[in-house]
């Protein structure tokens, strides 16, 4: 499997301003990005694209709308569930995991 | 409770205008926006803007984000709030918004919504399948993030948006291989259209997409022809190879909140869905509740920036009759939206505000 998404790097009309390099955990595992980039934008950058799973058919979801209008994306971070990851920025160290079903609030 | 004059929700083009006028006037306001940073859809348009130079043509959209924030900013009149979300609007003309963890009451004098549309879906098989994403989410990832979503890209839409990412997918890198349009004719403008076709993209009119196959992800799209009346033609589809298919079907009005105040409202398939009824200066049927831009019907960025300072240059007016050149302001600003809705072009539009502006104000 090749890789789908990848970081822009020459672009003719941006420049991308990326901030210092970071990394949090997706699942147990180190994925590496840049400071204020999204938790939803450094995964397809990593080409993780499956971000939750369908509640009855276990059908895998990925990013939709990417403005926090969807409900696509919806993981668990570092402990709470239901957080839209298209719209919150990645923390160095952050834990990130896919959750089960409609996720465990108590 | 924070008291201020004007409360304008939503910091993209028609919130930042309206937040611009109201500064130009030295009213105090309070801009809300969810999002960390404002500018809304413009900070994802890296093409150069159409139509007049005083409306902003030539410019680049995050461009002219920026230039409207940094004066909003250096005239001090306006409070940003971003990463906020208003809650609800109440009967007693209280706002509660959501702000670092905590509810904010607000009560301003009068208050501009201004919150935008979201996008369409399309019913196709395996729609859910990752790799399918909503033309507005791919211009997120690639111009704000720098992150391309695909290589091989299938774009489903050919109004102005689905042309333009198409075109901003090329700047990125990835190949578009294909784009199709269920009508028999391109919708947006031809200039656009030309542009990518000269960039070897295959534009298919009166074709669909039938469904998206693969492993976890997008591998494959079928698409099929359509007929006049939009029903599938068998015996034309056709497999295509991609990893990534953008839907550009159009957006609808993201009106919840002046609906839950109990403004009036009337459906308008040219203007995108529900929206409220309004008068000339974008009040709606609830005194002293504005809105405009994409919420108040579909159009493009340059007429949301105008309809937002119309709506705010009236709300400052009506705080504040004593503005001097409020006749001749208004007067200008209405004429540049009809301009610009002039023409085949605006025809679509103009239908549906014949139905939405119905309340005659003195």
């Amino acid at each position: 499997m090749g890789e789908i998404s990848v970081r822009i790097e020459n672009h003719p009309v941006l420049e991308y301003k990326r901030g210092k390099k970071i990394t949090f955990f997706f699942n147990g595992m180190p994925v590496e990005c840049f400071e204020g980039e999204t938790i939803a934008a450094a995964l397809y950058a990593a080409n993780i694209l499956d971000l939750s799973s369908s509640r009855r058919l276990h059908r895998p979801r990925g990013l939709f709308c990417a403005i926090g209008n969807c409900s696509s994306c919806l993981m668990e971070v570092d402990g709470v569930v239901n957080v839209k990851t298209c719209v919150t920025p990645a923390r160095h160290g952050m834990h990130v995991c896919v959750q089960e079903g409609k996720g465990d609030l108590l | 409770m924070i008291y201020t004059d004007l409360m304008i929700i939503g910091g993209g083009p028609a919130g930042l205008s309206a937040a611009k006028t109201v500064s130009d006037y030295g009213v105090k306001s309070i801009l809300v926006e969810k999002d960390r940073k404002l500018g809304g859809q413009l900070v994802k348009q890296t093409h150069r803007f159409f139509g007049s130079k005083k409306e902003k043509a030539g410019m680049r959209g995050f461009t002219i984000a920026q230039n409207i924030e940094n004066e909003i900013r250096k005239s001090g009149s306006s409070e940003i709030w971003t990463d906020s979300t208003v809650l609800g609007l109440y009967e007693d003309g209280v706002v509660t918004v959501l702000r670092n963890g905590r509810m904010e009451k607000i009560k301003p004098k009068k208050i501009i919504a201004a919150t935008g549309a979201f996008e369409r879906y399309l019913a196709f098989e395996n729609n859910d399948l990752p790799g399918v994403f909503g033309a507005g989410a791919v211009q997120t990832l690639m111009n704000v993030f720098g992150v391309l979503p695909g290589k091989k890209v299938l774009m489903v839409g050919s109004g102005n948006i689905g042309l333009i990412v198409s075109y901003q997918l090329i700047q990125a890198g990835a190949k578009v291989v294909q784009l199709v349009e269920a009508a028999p004719e391109i919708g947006g403008y031809l200039v656009h259209a030309s542009k990518i076709a000269r960039l070897g993209v295959p534009i298919l009119t009166s074709a669909t997409l039938k469904g998206v196959y693969g492993n976890g992800k997008v591998e494959k799209a079928v698409i099929h022809r359509v007929d006049e009346r939009f029903n599938p033609i068998d015996g034309t589809e056709e497999e295509i190879e991609v990893d990534t298919v953008c839907l550009a079907v159009g957006l609808t009005p993201l009106n919840e909140l002046v609906r839950m105040a109990g403004c009036a409202m009337v459906y308008s398939g040219e203007l995108g869905g529900y929206v409220p009824l309004r008068d000339d200066f974008m009040q709606t049927s609830v005194n002293g509740l504005y809105c405009c831009g994409d919420a108040s019907g579909i159009e493009e960025a340059t007429a949301a920036m105008l309809s937002g300072s119309i709506a705010a240059l009236h709300a400052c007016y009506s705080i504040f009759p004593d503005i001097q050149d409020y006749q001749e302001q208004m007067q200008r600003l209405q004429s540049a939206l009809t301009e610009l809705r002039a023409g085949p072009f605006g025809e679509k539009i103009r239908k549906g505000l014949s139905r939405a502006v119905v309340i005659k104000n003195a």
